[in-house]
Order: C-alpha cells, then structure tokens, then sequence
C-alpha cells in the first residue's frame, strides 16, 4: 500500500479513535528479552507463563552495548550496537542466539568532507545508539542512529552500513544538530528511527536536540514534526534545535497514531494531522509528565505506558519523591493511571532510560523495564502487578521484548 | 617490528605480540588491518586520528599522528588509556 503524502487538511480523527487489530499473537514459550547494558548483554528466556527467566549472559562482557535487537523478519538475527571505553564502535551479527557473533565489516561511519572545500566539520561516531529493523518488503534492511546525531542504513543484514539519506552532512540538519556542547551528557543522540509497517518509504527519527522529522520518499526530502512541541523555559520553540524528543513510537495496530515522550511532557500525534497534543498536561502535578521511555500497546492505540521521572530543578531524572511507578493511558492519554503494586513504596531512585522499557505482543500484554541500577522487572497484567526478574546487572541501557523464530 | 596488542584487541590477533612492517604508524596499522579485519576502525577512527583512549609509544614516547616515522627495528606498544569506569 502506497502511503500518500500527509496533509492536515480535511478530516481530523478523533482523540480516542479505537483502531484495534485483530494480529497473531506469539506464544510466550518464544519469548524473549533482550537486555543491553554498559558492561554487555543479556538475553533471558521467558516459559510459557512469563514466570521463570533464565538468563543467557553476559554476551561481550565489558563491552558498552547500545542496542539488542532481534530481527522480526527472520526471528533469528541479531544486532548489537557495541564498543568498548577504548576502541572505536562497532555492530555485531549474530544468527545462533549469541553462540557466535560476527563483526561488521563496514561499521557505521561519518564520511571524510571534501578536502578544499567549505562545510561542515568532519565528524566521528561515537556510538551507534539506536537500531530499527527495516521494513517487512526489504529483508536484510536495518537502520542506524548514533552519536553524534547521524543516520545509517545496511541492506545486508547489518554487514556493511553506509550513511543513509543526506542528512549527516547537510548544512540545515547539522545546525539543528548542534554540537556535542549542545548534546547530552552522554552526547547528542539520533534516535526513534520509524519505519511505517504500510510503507517501507515513509520514515520517521528524532534526535535529543534537533526535533522530530519525516520522510515519505524513502529518505529522499525530510519535513520536521515539531508543531504542538513545548520547549525548556528561555528557549525560542521556532528553533527546531532546542527540540528535544526523549522517544517516539508508533502503533503497531495505527500506524497514523504515535506517542512521544519529549523533555517537556508526552504527547501524541495523529496523522494526517501535523500538531503535537500534550496528552501528559492530565498526568498528576506532583508527578508530573518528563520522563525517557514510552511503550505502545501492540493491538489497542488508545494504550501507552510511562515511566515518570523528576524532571524539576537540575533534572535528577530519578522516579519522583523515590516512588518509582509506571503509568498507564487505555484512552490516548485523556486519563492516567499510576501502576506501582509490586515496585519499592519509598526510597528507590531509579532512572529508566528511554529504550530500557518495552512490550510484549502476548495477551495480556507483558511489560518490562530495566533501571540503571542494574534491576530487571516485569509484568505479565500489562502493569497490573510487577516483580524483579534480575537483579545486579549493570546499568542497563535498552530492553527489548521480542519473540524468536 | 614488534607490535604489542592491548588485551581488548586480542579478539582480533589471538596473541599478545605480533609482528608487523611499515614506514610510518599508518602503515602498521594498516598491515595489522590487512591481516586482522576491523582492528584498525577500533583504534582509528574515520577522520584518521587515533582514539581518544588509544595511546601508542615508540621505544617509551608517545605518538599521537598516522604520518610518525618508523625504523624496522622499533618496537611498537598500542596500549588502552589509563581510564574507563
């Protein structure tokens, strides 16, 4: 299906539009969670009850491992976004589970500039932060965001990745990146990278500093995605620069639905429209709604969850007052609500990072998160109730729920 | 020349110490490349400049550009930074 370009004239849906997608859903014995962390990765198996975890691991042990990602294609392969304190980035493949792991041959990297000629400074990946698998119709596609921001793409099963579109150098995309200055403190990141399920042509990414934007072209022309955006007090929101996306998803059961998590609240956007709506502005006061991760309901789009974390003075980014809790949204964010039985009452200061919470496709649908301090915890009742299924890992960086082959 | 390999590159050597010709250090590095794919990307990053947390000496003083000079009989020790955490 040829998505057609979108446009906010005509129609507008309506806030709770209740696409729901009757899907296969996979069987929790195939389950399993993909655990990246600073010091390596994790993979734990999941029964058939979402109960007992075994945990397979550490895979590149010291390593600081980014991103964990399954292939959805082929529930087969595996990526691994990796590098050391020491050595330069790389990704590893891996097509037995993490029995053995290949190196790519051609990691993600900026190009040289052209020697003579005026432009943009020459760059250097520090990491690759991000990877999307692509779409259904392109096997062996992946894509790639790193830090500094810039965006890549391997159409051989992540072997051998080459800038993709023109964005790392162009002049436009590289003022809104700004420099590491301007990045976080662990630098400026690209991230969220969206492929539509309809349309292996129609992109999205975001970039912590630097806003969202879309393709419908493949990558060809770009449109940013920032109207509706709040901006950090003392900032011009003109400037798409001062946009700072924490996390965008898309629904998997409507595709013209997403959510985000931004620096200053949760919003979401539904297409043709062009408008962000701060859906966060119903969550309490007291909790307020900044926060890094957000996960989408695999067949309902009236359901995301939050992890919200203080986002007040210097931004500890810890759970508020020390009560950690996820929240919850079943009508597109017109109510919240709070999701803490099982977690710490008191006194846990926990920061989840914004890829380090996820879904399951199950029903009920499972969820999982991981906090820096090296916790893994799940639930099997969409929140309802939550247990710690490891405990002494490193900081961890992203979980994945995924289902092999 | 003698090349000793830090222990986080010895996924890619199998050995400790290995030996390698060339010129200048680009070059070793890019005989080590040849022979182990990839390593050079871990050290070298693609704007040719060495890693911020590689560190390289030549009979004890430290070499910080691809262009320095090398003798057959110099020995070479790539060694990680003093940091990480």
């Amino acid at each position: 299906m040829v998505r057609s370009t979108p446009s906010s004239a005509g129609r507008r849906p309506a806030p709770e539009s209740t696409t729901r997608r009757r899907s296969a859903k996979p069987a929790a014995s195939r389950l399993v969670l993909l655990v990246a962390t600073r010091k390596g990765a994790w993979i734990f198996h999941g029964d058939a009850k979402r109960k007992a975890w075994r945990a397979d691991g550490p895979h590149f042990l010291g390593h600081i491992v980014s991103h964990l990602q399954l292939d959805p294609r082929d529930g087969r392969t595996l990526l691994a976004a990796a590098k050391t304190g020491h050595l330069g980035p790389t990704i590893f493949r891996s097509t037995n589970l993490g029995r053995t792991w290949q190196e790519a041959e051609q990691p993600p990297a900026f190009a040289k500039p052209p020697e003579g000629v005026g432009g943009p400074a020459a760059r250097t990946v520090d990491h690759s932060f991000w990877l999307t698998p692509g779409h259904a119709s392109e096997p062996g596609t992946w894509y790639a965001g790193t830090s500094p921001q810039g965006l890549f793409r391997s159409d051989d099963g992540g072997r051998r990745w080459a800038p993709f579109s023109t964005i790392n150098d162009d002049p436009q995309y590289r003022e809104w990146m700004g420099t590491v200055q301007d990045g976080t403190p662990d630098g400026p990141k690209l991230h969220s990278i969206i492929v539509d399920p309809r349309d292996p042509k129609h992109l999205y990414f975001a970039m912590s500093g630097g806003g969202v934007h879309e393709s419908t072209d493949g990558g060809k022309s770009w449109t940013t995605r920032v109207q509706g955006l709040e901006v950090v007090e003392g900032f011009d929101a003109a400037n798409v620069t001062f946009h700072d996306p924490h996390v965008l998803r898309l629904c998997p059961s409507n595709p013209d639905r997403l959510y985000q998590q931004n620096h200053c609240g949760i919003y979401r956007l539904d297409r043709p429209g062009n408008e962000w709506v701060r859906i966060g502005r119903s969550m309490p006061k007291r909790v307020g709604d900044v926060g890094f991760p957000l996960a989408v309901h695999p067949r309902d789009d009236r359901v995301a969850w939050v992890f919200p974390m203080d986002g007040t003075s210097v931004w500890p980014r810890t759970s508020p007052q020390g009560r950690p809790a996820v929240y919850a949204t079943r009508n597109a964010g017109r109510t919240w609500q709070r999701l803490d039985a099982g977690l710490p009452a008191a006194q846990a200061w926990w920061t989840v990072k914004r890829q380090a919470m996820g879904a399951d496709a199950c029903d009920p649908v499972g969820l999982y998160f991981g906090t820096t301090s090296g916790e893994l915890w799940a639930s099997r009742d969409e929140g309802a109730r939550w247990s710690c299924i490891a405990r002494h890992l490193p900081e961890i960086y992203t979980v994945e729920a995924a289902t092999l082959a | 020349m003698q090349v000793l390999i830090p222990s986080s590159l010895r996924s890619y050597t199998g050995v400790s110490k290995v030996e390698a010709g060339g010129a200048s250090l680009g070059e070793v590095l890019a005989e080590l490349d040849r022979r182990y794919p990839g390593i050079r990307f871990r050290m070298v990053d693609e704007q040719d400049r060495l890693r911020p947390h590689m560190r390289v000496f030549v009979k004890g003083l430290a070499v910080h550009e691809l262009a320095h000079p090398l003798a057959p009989d110099d020995e070479l020790a790539i060694v990680q930074a003093l940091s990480g955490g």
